[in-house]
């Protein structure tokens, strides 16, 4: 191809791909665009080795480096006219989406089941018999409600900024949650259940403190979905809007996991009932560990991150 | 010194089973010393152990202990020390019970508040892991404490009727060679003086102790059952304020089967980080 006049070889990069344990080499790129990202030579990849599709694959510069991600174009990085690349394979993957849905329908349903007492739960003199407390309607549906609202948010409010997860972590993370929605509804739903010891007040409370969490959990979910375009990957420190909801992200980095906390908070309470307060305890861990993780990578990115905001509870943590 | 390697320190039975928690990431053994241990039990956890070799293992090793401050490192050979002789003392009483009186019944009453003792003041090992004098991860120890206090505690001493049961003196003699064999290890590792037949008993005895000491806390349970059914024993039954219940009954059912997973895993585990430390094999790990 002519250039300027001047005969150029056919300029291509060649990228050579290395198994990053083994250094065996699985595949040899010729003319590969220098424009070309990760993301298209993944692509390539895939079409010689049909078993590894992009989603499962790492590339890296190094065997124990960090991975590459989609977006890097190859000619900006440091390599020669010949890259080497390094692969792993990350084990089957799925989709976020896939697993958020399978997650959360999974205890709305389990729920049910228990509200209305389906046979073989409790005794046969109690099959599909209702509760006589108020409280318990009310939990049904408050606890329903919760997980409409995620399924919802999962179908559109989110974006991931990662398309997969690897697969075993569906077993583990239905097993979490449908594990503590049918051990929580056991007890809610019981024949034998006995309501709060504070009574109606006890409960009205409580509704309160959970409806204002929902509440404010969306807003801060809705504040995040608007503060990155459709379809980009883009990273920006999350300010407050005009929803008093959003005040939150003055004092913490993840107000949605904050509201949350509260949420279960507020149903432990409502329910009076000991396995509802150690979920809460257990996904307060789990969402304070990601919070801390969240917290200390604004930190890294941004210079001028707010330096009063904590991870999840004000001033505290 | 942490419980770096229960399983290594095999015959912990439960103890070492329990260890593993959930799958795939399996107590490491130590190589020879705790900064091995330590950072192959921390990549363990995250399953990006690449079955490093021994030599680069021990480079490791003895930078870690080197960064070591003095008072952490006194501390740990006295604490070491002091639980090679409280397992020593424990040995030498059930042999001398055993010489004395020809039965194993009555022995477990004899020795038990020697073995509460040390076996409790071991939770001390999750703290040197909090405070990172101790290379292992604290869920990692607590879960291996845990197991073995359970036992002790919640088991043993709870359940008059089975203390004279020949199955307690299977796991004590298991475990009591164990500990001897594993504090002794740690305390000559942290004198850098680690004599051969050390390593090799650490790395050999696990292969019949760590059975052995399943099967005894196994049947322990086993023999526990009755009596945990009849008298409903740390339990709570509906109806109650906090809408909550537990059967200790069935639980020590599920705990019975979580031997079944744990077990095989740890076992298989420790014969390839015994190979590898014994017999410099390098052991490429699969990715998990």
């Amino acid at each position: 191809r002519l250039r300027g006049g001047v005969w150029n070889q056919e300029k291509g990069d060649k990228v050579e791909i290395l198994d990053a344990k083994t250094r065996e080499k699985l595949c040899f790129l010729d003319k590969v665009e220098p424009q070309a990202t990760i993301a298209e030579i993944k692509n390539l990849f895939t079409k010689t080795h049909p078993q590894w599709y992009p989603a499962r694959q790492s590339l890296r510069l190094d065997p124990k480096g960090k991975s590459l991600k989609d977006e890097d174009v190859l000619q900006k990085l440091p390599v020669g006219t010949t890259a080497t690349l390094y692969f792993r394979d990350l084990g089957a993957q799925i989709s976020w989406v896939t697993v958020f849905l399978t997650e959360y329908a999974g205890p709305l349903f389990i729920y049910l089941l228990f509200y209305f007492r389906v046979p073989f739960i409790y005794g046969h003199k109690y099959d599909f018999t209702s509760s006589r407390h108020t409280v318990v309607h009310l939990a049904c549906i408050c606890h329903s409600f919760h997980y409409i609202k995620r399924l919802l948010e999962t179908l559109f409010v989110h974006r991931f900024s990662h398309g997969t997860m690897p697969l075993r972590n569906i077993f583990k993370n239905c097993t979490y949650y449908w594990g503590f929605a049918a051990w929580m509804a056991y007890y809610i739903n019981h024949p034998l259940y006995t309501p709060p010891t504070y009574g109606a007040q006890q409960v009205k409370l409580a509704l309160a403190i959970f409806v204002i969490c929902q509440l404010g959990n969306f807003s801060i979910h809705m504040a995040l979905r608007d503060l990155r375009p459709a379809g980009s990957k883009t990273r920006k420190i999350p300010y407050p809007t005009k929803n008093p909801f959003t005040w939150l992200f003055l004092l913490v980095s993840c107000p949605n996991y904050t509201y949350e906390v509260g949420s279960w908070i507020g149903f432990a309470i409502m329910t009076q009932c000991l396995p509802v307060a150690l979920f809460s305890l257990v996904g307060f861990t789990q969402m304070t560990i990601w919070a801390k993780g969240k917290h200390r990578s604004y930190l890294k990115e941004f210079r001028d991150y707010p330096p009063l905001r904590m991870p999840i509870i004000p001033f505290l943590l | 010194m942490g419980r770096l390697t229960e399983a290594a320190a095999a015959g912990g039975g439960a103890s070492a089973a329990r260890s593993a928690g959930p799958p795939p990431a399996p107590l490491p053994l130590s190589s020879t010393s705790p900064g091995c241990a330590a950072a192959m039990a921390s990549s363990e956890e995250d399953g990006t152990n690449g079955g490093a070799s021994e030599a680069s293992e021990e480079r490791e090793a003895v930078g870690k202990r080197r960064r070591l401050g003095l008072l952490a490192t006194i501390w740990l050979t006295f604490y070491n020390i002091a639980m090679t002789a409280g397992w020593l003392v424990l040995a030498i009483a059930m042999v001398r019970f055993y010489m004395e009186k020809g039965t194993h019944k009555g022995l477990y009453k004899s020795i038990q508040k020697t073995l509460k003792f040390f076996q409790t003041f071991a939770l001390l090992e999750i703290v040197h892991c909090l405070i990172g004098i101790v290379p292992t991860s604290v869920l990692v120890a607590g879960v291996q404490v845990s197991s073995r206090i359970f036992m002790v505690w919640l088991v043993t001493h709870s359940i008059k009727p089975i203390q004279n049961e020949e199955s307690v003196v299977l796991f004590l003699v298991a475990w009591t060679v164990t500990e001897i064999t594993r504090y002794s290890f740690y305390t000559f590792s942290l004198l850098d003086h680690l004599p051969y037949f050390i390593k090799w008993a650490r790395y050999n005895f696990f292969i019949i102790l760590y059975p052995v000491g399943v099967a005894g806390e196994l049947l322990t349970i086993y023999a526990a059952l009755p009596y945990v059914k009849k008298t409903g024993m740390f339990s709570i039954r509906l109806p109650n304020k906090y809408n909550v219940s537990f059967d200790y009954y069935y639980f020590l059912l599920i705990t019975m089967a979580s031997y079944i997973p744990l077990f095989p895993q740890l076992y298989f585990h420790m014969l390839r980080q015994r190979r590898k430390v014994l017999h410099g094999e390098v052991i490429v790990e699969k990715d998990d």
